[in-house]
């Protein structure tokens, strides 16, 4: 009786028990780092607007305070978008023949807001307060990254779960006194005694009741 | 060892092996069905019931992703319907295979040999139609894998103290241990239907299978150590994984779940229900393939014993159950085990369960009842019948009236549950048919191995004589 198999099979039995090995952990690995990648998390991935908005110019440029345009942060849950008319305060006579202004213009004739494209979309599960961070001395760069030196909007930190709940059981190194919140380059002074784990009495944040599902999934 | 003789088949009894076979006809008679035989009628029908069937259950559970779990009768205080007694069941039916193929085996016991590889098979098929209840039965069912414990991007770990995850764990640990032991034990049988294959290809997908098996004295011992260890593993496994099952009525506070003698009845009730499901395949498949040689009525006998013996543990454990209601003075308890269930809504189900699994069962003290076959087998039906009802009656009776009147609602099946059911009955039967064509149903390896006891128990001079191994 001929051989079944020639001896070349036992190269092809040692690459099929190792595919059989390799080949699930690369597709799970390849998951894992998927769900964790820019195309998942679309961290830096510019998103296109109507308006090409630059957060550089009216931060760095002009000396704007965030408060200026997102004027809820401090006492509502959103932030808010400015309205057309906050545009139109300083541009109704400033660049009012720009095109590149032609659809801010068109939003007050038309009365329509205009359809900025959200660039941090949470989903609708979560319940996200930026009062309460505001408040407690989270600074805006903490999550947003440093917008003052964004000429276009992207998403500086993945907004997982996981991200949260890192600051949530460990929030002093992301904390600082309130008045600094708004700061842009604010680093804890050296010496200072604003050592990072004083920032949680200072903001009075109770870290215990800070995973319980019912903070953010209501 | 007088015990073991007598096992053999040297006596006055039915033996385990009728007399009259060497290497070669034991191993032609099993190697021929898959080999040689072509499908006749039968298998043509089996396999036409369970394909059609396995296609009712693509469209049950097509339409249960696309609408919802609403389609099913389950209510608000009944969650859990058809499809947590179908998993129950089937895991239960699961069970027979792996005390057939572990639990015999730790005890020596040689009747086990022609029946394992049959009942492990019927295990893997049965754990199967079980696996997809609980994946089916969640409302959302893409985020299953929510329950494995992996490192996601939520922070996030499977509840530990929730019996349904346990669940998780036990299930595909038992499909996996059953999966292997079943492919370690068909091995040397690859290999044997490797070297009598008369098709090139055919030699190649079993020699793929066998993995290089050659029979080597060190091959054998590797294996038997190997089986044994996988017995000694699946013992364990196949006591605690209906435990676990049975924990999750018995870890919830309600009346008629809650009941400490809940994990060892689980496991008597899947053994009985388990052995009848043997019996009722096995006496089919005997006839149709002409294998009474090899699973005599001695077998038969014995799994009768099998089902008499745990049949009586799950009758303790209904009479344990109404009795501790009484003793209890719980008026919860009292209410459904000693009014509702017999009494209630479902007083059918639960009588007849009590005839099925308690009543009927007590035929099989009766030796030619044991050894008629065709009783036997209606018997095992029987019992496939009382087992559903079994947890029929725990699941529905228990849920639709529990502490708060207010929130009592009978439960009634729409027939997408009963599409599902009858799914998972096709699944398993188009899986027994493939497998019934594709690999021996009878282990060649330790069928061998009893004719070399045998020819040692009548002539021991003789067994160097028979020692020429026949591939």
């Amino acid at each position: 009786m001929p051989q079944v198999f020639p001896p070349s099979a036992n190269t092809l039995s040692r690459v099929v028990l190792f595919g059989l090995a390799a080949g699930p952990a690369a597709v799970l690995g390849t998951m894992m780092l998927l769900v964790r990648s820019p195309l998942q998390t679309q961290v830096g991935v510019v998103r296109e607007q109507p308006v090409q908005f630059s957060h550089e110019h009216h931060v760095t440029g002009l000396g704007i305070d965030c408060r200026f345009c997102h004027a809820s942060v401090e006492t509502s849950a959103a932030a808010g978008m400015p309205p057309t008319h906050t545009c139109m305060t300083c541009h109704s006579q400033i660049w009012s023949g720009s095109p590149m202004l032609e659809p801010v213009r068109a939003s007050l004739k038309e009365q329509k807001p205009i359809q900025w494209n959200r660039v941090h979309d949470l989903p609708d599960f979560v319940y996200f307060n930026h009062g309460v961070h505001v408040q407690k001395g989270v600074g805006c760069v903490e999550c947003h990254g440093r917008v003052d030196k964004m000429p276009l909007a992207w998403r500086e930190k993945p907004l997982t779960m996981q991200w949260c709940l890192d600051c949530h059981r460990n929030p002093e190194p992301h904390l600082r006194p309130k008045e600094a919140v708004f700061a842009m380059d604010w680093t804890p002074p050296e010496g200072s005694g604003l050592e990072a784990a004083e920032t949680k009495p200072m903001n009075h944040v109770e870290v215990g009741q800070l995973t319980n599902c019912s903070i953010c999934h209501r | 060892m007088a015990e073991n003789h007598h096992e053999a088949g040297g006596d006055s009894k039915t033996p385990v092996l009728a007399p009259g076979h060497d290497y070669a006809s034991v191993t032609r008679t099993i190697s021929d069905i898959v080999l040689e035989r072509a499908p006749d009628w039968r298998w043509a029908l089996g396999m036409g019931a369970g394909s059609s069937l396995l296609m009712i259950f693509g469209i049950a559970v097509a339409y249960l992703i696309y609408m919802g779990t609403g389609i099913w009768g389950i209510n608000a205080p009944v969650m859990w319907g058809w499809a947590i007694i179908n998993f129950v069941w089937w895991v239960g039916i699961g069970h027979a295979g792996t005390l057939i193929s572990a639990i015999l085996l730790l005890l020596k016991q040689q009747w086990r040999t022609s029946i394992n590889r049959f009942a492990e098979a019927m295990t893997l098929f049965a754990v199967a139609c079980a696996g997809v209840f609980p994946l089916l039965h969640m409302g959302r069912p893409w985020k299953f894998f929510w329950m494995m414990p992996y490192p996601s991007t939520m922070a996030l770990l499977p509840q530990w103290r929730s019996p349904l995850v346990w669940d998780v764990f036990a299930v595909s640990t038992y499909a996996t241990v059953s999966a292997l032991f079943w492919y370690v034990g068909l091995l040397p049988d690859l290999a044997t239907l490797r070297d009598r294959a008369k098709n090139k290809y055919i030699a190649m997908i079993y020699g793929a299978l066998a993995l290089g098996w050659r029979g080597s004295a060190r091959h054998w011992a590797r294996y038997k150590s190997a089986y044994i260890l996988l017995a000694a593993l699946a013992t364990p496994l196949v006591v605690s994984v209906h435990s676990v099952v049975s924990l999750d009525f018995t870890a919830g506070v309600i009346p008629g779940w809650h009941a400490t003698i809940f994990p060892p009845y689980f496991v008597a009730g899947a053994i009985f229900s388990g052995f009848a499901m043997v019996v009722t395949l096995c006496v089919p498949l005997r006839s149709w393939y002409g294998l009474k040689d090899f699973i005599t009525d001695r077998h038969l006998d014995n799994m009768a014993k099998v089902m008499l013996a745990t049949g009586m543990v799950v009758g303790y454990g209904y009479v344990t159950e109404l009795f501790m209601a009484w003793y209890s003075g719980n008026p919860y308890e009292q209410f459904l085990l000693l009014n509702a269930r017999p009494f209630g809504t479902y007083s059918n189900a639960w009588r007849f369960m009590f005839f099925c699994n308690v009543i009927v069962p007590q035929l099989l003290w009766v030796p030619s009842i044991r050894r008629n076959t065709a009783i036997l087998w209606v018997i095992s039906i029987f019992v496939n019948i009382g087992m559903w009802l079994e947890r029929y009656v725990i699941v529905v009776t228990s849920l639709s009236q529990d502490f708060l009147p207010g929130a009592w609602a009978d439960y009634s099946p729409t027939k997408w549950d009963v599409m599902t059911y009858l799914g998972t009955l096709g699944l398993f039967t188009f899986c027994l048919f493939l497998f019934v064509r594709t690999l021996p149903a009878i282990a060649v390896a330790e069928m061998r191995e009893l004719v070399h006891e045998t020819h040692i128990e009548h002539a021991p001079h003789a067994a160097s004589g028979a020692h020429g191994e026949t591939a």
